[in-house]
């Protein structure tokens, strides 16, 4: 018997444990594979406050000031660094997108930053001349992915939660005011709660209490490159989505950018079409011209959750009560992922958060579903 | 006309265009090198006037032969030197060749990429000095030199001895030919090493001529570590019988056989398996080569099998082409060079035995011991990792968490050993600690290369 029972370790799934258990919470966490080996152990790791989805705002500032304090929350260290971040633009109508974003951002008390191409110049003279607007926000930041989650979930157990790493849930049933979860090994649990935190497997676990939502598996095609000097330190994305770059503390450069490329969840791979790897290639020598002769040594992407709208469902389900949604992040989790966490331990403990979540609720699929112009945009 | 892609111009891939040749198909020969012959039968850089006669000793009549044959069917084919197959998707095999990038299409892929040096990491081994047992025979025979003056051959194979050979021949003091493995073990493994006389002999000369020429050769020794002030300038080891021995050299050449080079098979949609004799991750092939529809592979890269099987095997998997294109074949040829591919590998597996990977030698070493040296990472930065709460008990989970086998290299030099640590540490074995995956691209890229026109 458990409180809450938690299905998928990936980030969000870490952090709701930890912070339901910190509340006296018994937590049993299940995960299929690895705590944190799918898409929150294999994003880009950008910590961006930038350009989100407008509604998301007060989540992404609550989640940021968990990041800011991982260490002492976690115990451990996960390279977190605010690198800031630099927004930049080709051309007229992509500055006139950027100071868009701005605005939105400077409406939530962030500070960004204006720069023309004198400034640009002044401050990274190693942005080609193809950048001619830029935003920075110095508050942006970046961490390790693959030693995050990890690192919560080490947390989590030491509050005294219960992790099931290579265990795959099979069914899931409402039994009383609670649930059953059962186990492909056989194992049984009962608990009073539920969150569904499984990442591109999660509508499975929804469809078992009548709901769905649009989810399909996909990933952005990543590199990275041999160390090399240090050239620059804030994180850097162009508005096309076809760079977002960073350089590591020991010099690697690690490059995300769109067109997202196809992920097979059932077999769990996300390969990357080479021409894609050539593409984001030719993009990054473009914006930074001193990186055409760094070598690239590895490739990479993960199976994340995308729904069409591109934002993700957060919040209760509609016919279960207990049973709370978190997935479908859309390529951004990593950033709000604690925030995401900590309001899930509110609903299931308070009754509610204080922070809005209503624009992610699932019952935005019941009627019509909104196809938006990211999808559009960052997908081929 | 089907396209048929080889990759690799060493004995498997020139023995396979030959029998396409033969058949009046034309297929791509793809090669990395400068010249056609492989690592075995590398021919030195173009402008460079060699013995090779002298330099291939017992093997120059095999070499001057391959290069004939090569010479003789070279304008029957598409043959593409210096060019990198750095990524495959699908049919599609991504080129690199002189800085430029480009696609080439194949309905019917041979990949025979041949094999690298396995090593096991020690102390010290990173030093400036240290080279791989092949890459010592790569300066020889391409660049026509030696890796230093007075050289220590270190570690577990048959081919030491035909490198310290070689180096006498050319002109080095050879100060140690140091094998890990114990007489006892090798005598063992004659009944199986039996199946291939000649090769047998052959290794019994190379040992006769060590005797002679005054090499001290040691067996089942440990060796502690390689130590000097930014260059090597000795060799620590214990000998048999519990002896701690240093040997004063400026390089050593260290060597633990040789392994496939399979991540091309890996892109290519091989499935792999455990192989627990040479405690690696084999690409499955049926006799003939073939591993999935439109797939084939020869040579040491698919298995171990030494050059005389990569030609034999070459050969087979080109007339399993034909075969499965449906070009009518005779089996009288074929029966002959499946029979010789699997008695020779069968004496591979034999010496795979004799000579073995010294995976206690491995596990013992010092937490200090750097295990990937592209990525710095100690083995104590994996054993610690592995310790933790929610540690990796696989190995591609260890190198998410500690960057080993993230480097340049891509694992190709750590993984090994590193496959090693992770089974010593969990208990399990080779198969359960899992192999680092194949991904693009098999070696780096530059970036500037995406941008220029293409050839």
């Amino acid at each position: 018997m458990a409180d809450v029972a938690i299905i998928g370790g990936g980030l969000i799934g870490a952090w709701a444990a930890f912070f339901l258990a910190r509340r006296g919470q018994r937590v049993v966490l299940f995960e299929k594979g690895t705590v944190g080996a799918q898409s929150s152990g294999t994003n880009f790791g950008n910590l961006r406050l930038q350009g989100r989805f407008p509604g998301q705002y007060p989540l992404s500032l609550r989640s940021h000031a968990l990041w800011e304090d991982f260490e002492a929350l976690i115990g451990e260290g996960c390279e977190f660094a605010q690198t800031g971040h630099l927004y930049c633009a080709f051309d007229e109508d992509e500055q006139a997108k950027l100071e868009g974003y701005a605005q939105v951002s400077e409406s939530h008390g962030l500070a960004i930053e204006r720069l023309d191409p004198a400034e640009l110049r002044r401050r990274f003279p190693w942005l080609g001349p193809a950048t001619v607007a830029a935003t920075f926000s110095a508050r942006d930041a970046t961490a390790n992915p693959r030693l995050a989650t990890p690192a919560v979930g080490r947390a989590a157990q030491r509050c005294g939660v219960d992790i099931r790493e290579n265990t795959r849930v099979s069914a899931v049933s409402q039994q009383g005011s609670g649930f059953v979860v059962r186990t492909a090994q056989g194992d049984e649990l009962a608990c009073g709660s539920l969150v569904n935190a499984a990442g591109a497997w999660a509508v499975e676990m929804a469809s078992c209490f009548g709901e769905t939502a649009p989810v399909f598996a996909a990933g952005p095609p990543q590199f990275v490159t041999e160390p090399l000097p240090p050239l620059f330190t804030p994180s850097l994305q162009t508005i096309d989505g076809s760079v977002i770059a960073r350089q590591t503390e020991r010099g690697n450069v690690i490059l995300a950018g769109y067109p997202r490329t196809a992920a097979d969840a059932t077999a769990n791979r996300a390969p990357v079409p080479p021409v894609k790897t050539l593409a984001a290639m030719r993009a990054l020598a473009r914006v930074v011209p001193a990186l055409a002769h760094g070598h690239v040594i590895r490739v990479w992407s993960g199976i994340e959750g995308y729904l069409p709208d591109m934002i993700p469902v957060i919040g209760p389900s509609l016919t279960a009560p207990g049973l709370f949604h978190a997935f479908g992040f859309c390529g951004h989790g990593f950033q709000i992922g604690p925030g995401v966490g900590l309001c899930l331990s509110e609903m299931i403990l308070d009754g509610s958060t204080p922070t809005p979540l209503e624009p992610f609720s699932i019952g935005r699929f019941r009627t019509e579903t909104v196809v938006s112009d990211k999808f559009r945009k960052e997908f081929d | 006309m089907t396209r048929i892609v080889i990759v690799g111009a060493g004995p498997a891939g020139i023995a396979a265009a030959e029998v396409l040749c033969a058949r009046g198909y034309r297929p791509v020969l793809i090669d990395e090198g400068q010249r056609a012959g492989g690592q075995g039968y590398r021919q030195p850089s173009a402008g460079l006037t060699l013995d090779m006669r002298r330099l291939m000793g017992g093997e120059a009549d095999k070499y001057e032969a391959l290069h004939a044959r090569f010479d003789r069917i070279e304008d029957q084919i598409d043959y593409r030197p210096r060019t990198l197959v750095w990524a495959i998707d699908g049919a599609a095999l991504h080129l690199l060749c002189d800085g430029r990038v480009d696609v080439l299409e194949a309905d019917t892929l041979l990949l025979a990429t041949g094999a690298m040096d396995r090593v096991a990491p020690l102390p010290g081994w990173t030093l400036p000095g240290v080279f791989t047992l092949g890459g010592a025979q790569v300066a020889l025979k391409d660049q026509g030199c030696l890796i230093g003056q007075r050289v220590a051959f270190l570690g577990s194979s048959p081919l030491m001895l035909l490198a310290a050979r070689q180096y006498r021949e050319m002109g080095g003091e050879v100060v140690v030919v140091a094998d890990t493995t114990p007489l006892g073990a090798k005598a063992a493994a004659l009944p199986q090493m039996l199946r291939a006389p000649r090769t047998l002999l052959r290794g019994l000369g190379y040992m006769a001529d060590a005797f002679r020429s005054g090499t001290p050769l040691l067996h089942g020794v440990t060796p502690l570590a390689v130590e000097g002030d930014g260059h090597v300038e000795g060799v620590w080891l214990r000998d048999s019988s519990g002896r701690e021995r240093r040997f004063a050299c400026d390089a050593v050449a260290l060597g633990h056989g040789i392994k496939p080079e399979t991540q091309l098979a890996d892109l290519a949609g091989a499935s792999f398996a455990y192989d627990a004799d040479f405690r690696l991750f084999l690409p499955q092939t049926d006799a003939s080569g073939r591993s999935r529809p439109g797939l084939y592979l020869a040579g040491d890269g698919a298995k171990i099998g030494g050059a005389d099987a990569a030609e034999a095997s070459g050969a087979l998997a080109a007339h399993a082409i034909l075969t499965d294109l449906g070009v009518a074949q005779d089996v009288g040829a074929i029966r002959p060079l499946a029979r010789k591919v699997a008695r020779l590998r069968a004496f591979q597996r034999g010496l795979a035995r004799a000579f073995a990977w010294p995976v206690a030698q491995i596990r013992a070493q010092p937490d200090d011991t750097i295990l990937c040296r592209c990525e710095n990472v100690t083995i104590g930065a994996v054993r610690n990792a592995m310790a933790q709460a929610l540690g990796p008990v696989e190995v591609n989970r260890v190198k998410a968490m500690t960057r080993c086998g993230m480097g340049r290299c891509q694992g190709r030099v750590c993984g090994p050993a590193l496959q090693e640590i992770v089974a010593g540490l969990t208990g399990q074995d080779g198969a359960t600690a899992g192999r680092l995956r194949g991904q693009a691209p098999v070696k780096p890229v530059a970036l500037s290369t995406a941008s220029a026109p293409t050839p």
